[in-house]
């Protein structure tokens, strides 16, 4: 293991009661890369993105063996703190979901929650991640504007700003782009290509074609299993396994 | 047999219909002209400010009212935050389990009982167990009890429509359970509670049964002191000058109920208006 990997995922099993959702996932993803994790409905692509972040321990009775290494540390250690944890690894939703709060108060929440900046330490924070997702000319002078007001694009974008405002390292993105038209799919696939050269992301798609736009990395899942991981390019031209490809011709074709 | 066309039977039913609903309102309407009509002439400074002469026959009713207001800030002082912080242990914390579901289950029958069982009920533990005596305190904890089946129902209400998508994106950010509920779920499911607890708030205004064998008194010649005192309640009040006390004059006792009425109303119409101005600012 190389210090270019930031999440080890190893012999990772997760159960929901009887439901053996993912069957021994191995994978490595490397330091400020795009990883993008593909495969049909229901294979468990949300399912392990919830486990880097450890946000499936709040559905009752899901049941984890393995473990899951992040900057080599085990996250299911026993005393791990999951407060840490989570900010250094953020998740974007599917749906954009800023809080009912302003523009300015969705980009503090996790600052406010973390750190005793003063007012000026976060509204420099505010001003640096606004800036980072490239809403900061639009939206300078409506900072005190409902969120909630926002284009879908824009609210999506200030919810990985808000992310970007904790000092978040790695970024998990679960279909960021289905509730958003293809413009605006375009301009945060743009954006994460940015993003790439500051930080990990994980992006869960359904769509190859943004996987084979903005990814590195692509893993095909396929009932719970991990069938085949690679460079982006080499699985989409040349995949080892007649699965995967049956998978991306298909959804090409 | 006689077979009725469907548009018969549209029209036989929209006429029962509009009945039913107008029976509803009619007793409403009856209500309040008669009590503004009749009340309406007590109405003036002495009868809100001063305390009864004559047998309470004449002067005013501030004392009830006073008592009154006291009840129910007192109510609030005990049922609010032990509702709420019921409320939220339920709907945030408890497991579904057989111990929630017990608590359920007491909560809804709780809501059920008459409120004389309460006023006994206040009067065996705060009056004579714990030796609270007749007393604003053991009258405020007697409403308080029969107020927080009701406050915890509305507030787990209002929990229940902050979407989870909220608590998920808190918890996601590193919130704990405690930052996430103080930050994300409280604010925005606090309208709805705050308009439960008025509602809850306005019933114990106007309840007579669970304060009278807690605090209520007949008459007192002086304002009360401290909890510990009895004090006297709009309710109660009405009650004895249209029961105990022969020769009294109508207008006094309309204008006791229309004063209560109108207490009533005005917290009423408060929950109403925090839930009208909370609802346009909502966005999801
Ligand atoms: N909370 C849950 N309880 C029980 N089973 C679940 C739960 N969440 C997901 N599952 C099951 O686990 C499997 C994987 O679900 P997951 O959501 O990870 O799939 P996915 O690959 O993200 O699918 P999609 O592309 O539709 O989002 C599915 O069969 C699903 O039914
Ligand atoms: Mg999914």
């Amino acid at each position: 293991m190389t210090n270019d990997i930031v999440i080890d995922v190893r012999d990772y099993n997760l159960y929901y009661g009887d439901f053996h959702a993912l069957l021994d996932v191995n994978l490595s993803i490397k330091k400020k890369s795009v990883t993008a994790i593909i495969g049909p409905s229901g294979c468990g692509k949300s399912t392990l993105l919830r486990g880097l972040n450890r946000m499936n321990d709040l559905i009752d009775q899901v049941r984890v063996t393995g473990e899951i290494f992040i900057e080599g540390k085990p996250i299911y250690a026993e005393k791990r703190d999951l407060v840490e944890l989570r900010k250094k690894v953020g998740m974007v939703f599917q749906r954009p979901n800023p809080f009912p709060l302003s523009v300015y108060e969705n980009v503090a929440f996790g600052l406010r929650l973390h750190s005793h900046l003063s007012k000026e330490e976060v509204a420099q924070k505010v001003e640096e991640s606004l800036k980072a997702v490239a809403l900061w000319k639009e939206l300078k002078d409506k900072l005190k504007a409902p969120a909630l007001r926002l284009s879908g694009e824009q609210q999506q974008r200030l919810c990985i700003a808000r992310l970007a405002a904790m000092s978040a390292d790695i970024f998990l993105m679960d279909e960021p782009c289905s509730a958003l038209d293809p413009v605006a799919t375009q301009h945060i696939e743009e954006l994460i290509r940015v993003l790439k050269e500051d930080y990990t992301i994980v992006i869960v798609t359904h769509n190859m074609a943004q996987a084979a736009r903005v990814s590195d990395e692509t893993a095909y899942f396929y009932l719970g299993k991990l069938i085949e991981m690679g460079p982006t390019d080499q699985i989409f031209t040349r995949p080892a396994r007649k699965e995967t490809e049956d998978y991306i011709t298909g959804r090409f074709g | 047999m006689i077979r009725i066309s469907a548009k018969w039977t549209e029209r036989i039913a929209f006429f029962f219909l509009l009945v039913s609903t107008l029976i509803i309102i009619i007793p409403v309407i009856l209500i309040t002209v008669m009590i503004i009509q009749k009340g309406l002439p007590a109405m003036n400074l002495e009868f809100l400010t001063e305390s009864p002469r004559l047998g309470m026959r004449a002067g005013g009713i501030f004392p009830a009212i006073l008592g009154t207001v006291y009840l129910v800030l007192g109510t609030m002082v005990f049922a609010l935050p032990i509702g709420i912080l019921a409320a939220i242990y339920l709907s945030e914390y408890a497991r579904d389990n057989w111990l929630t579901r017990a608590i359920d289950l007491a909560i809804v029958n709780l809501a059920g009982v008459p409120s004389v069982v309460y006023g006994l009920f206040g009067l065996g533990l705060f009056v004579i167990f714990l030796n609270f005596g007749t007393s604003i305190l053991a009258g405020s904890l007697t409403l308080a009890i029969m107020s927080l089946p009701v406050i915890i129902t509305a507030s787990r209400e209002a929990l229940g429509t902050v979407p989870q998508s909220f608590r998920e994106v808190s918890l996601a950010l590193g919130a704990t359970r405690w930052q996430t509920i103080r930050r994300v779920v409280l604010p925005n499911a606090l309208p709805g509670i705050m308009t439960g607890t008025v509602l809850a708030l306005s019933r114990a205004a106007g309840e007579t049964a669970p304060i009278l064998f807690t605090v209520a008194a007949f008459y007192l010649p002086k304002l009360p002191q401290s909890v510990f005192d009895q004090c006297m309640a709009l309710p109660y009040h009405l009650y004895v000058i249209a029961t105990q006390v022969p020769k009294i004059k109508p207008h006094v006792q309309y204008g006791t109920a229309l004063v209560l009425i109108v207490m009533v109303l005005v917290m009423n119409l408060s929950a109403i208006l925090i839930r009208a101005h909370f609802r346009k600012k909502k966005h999801w």
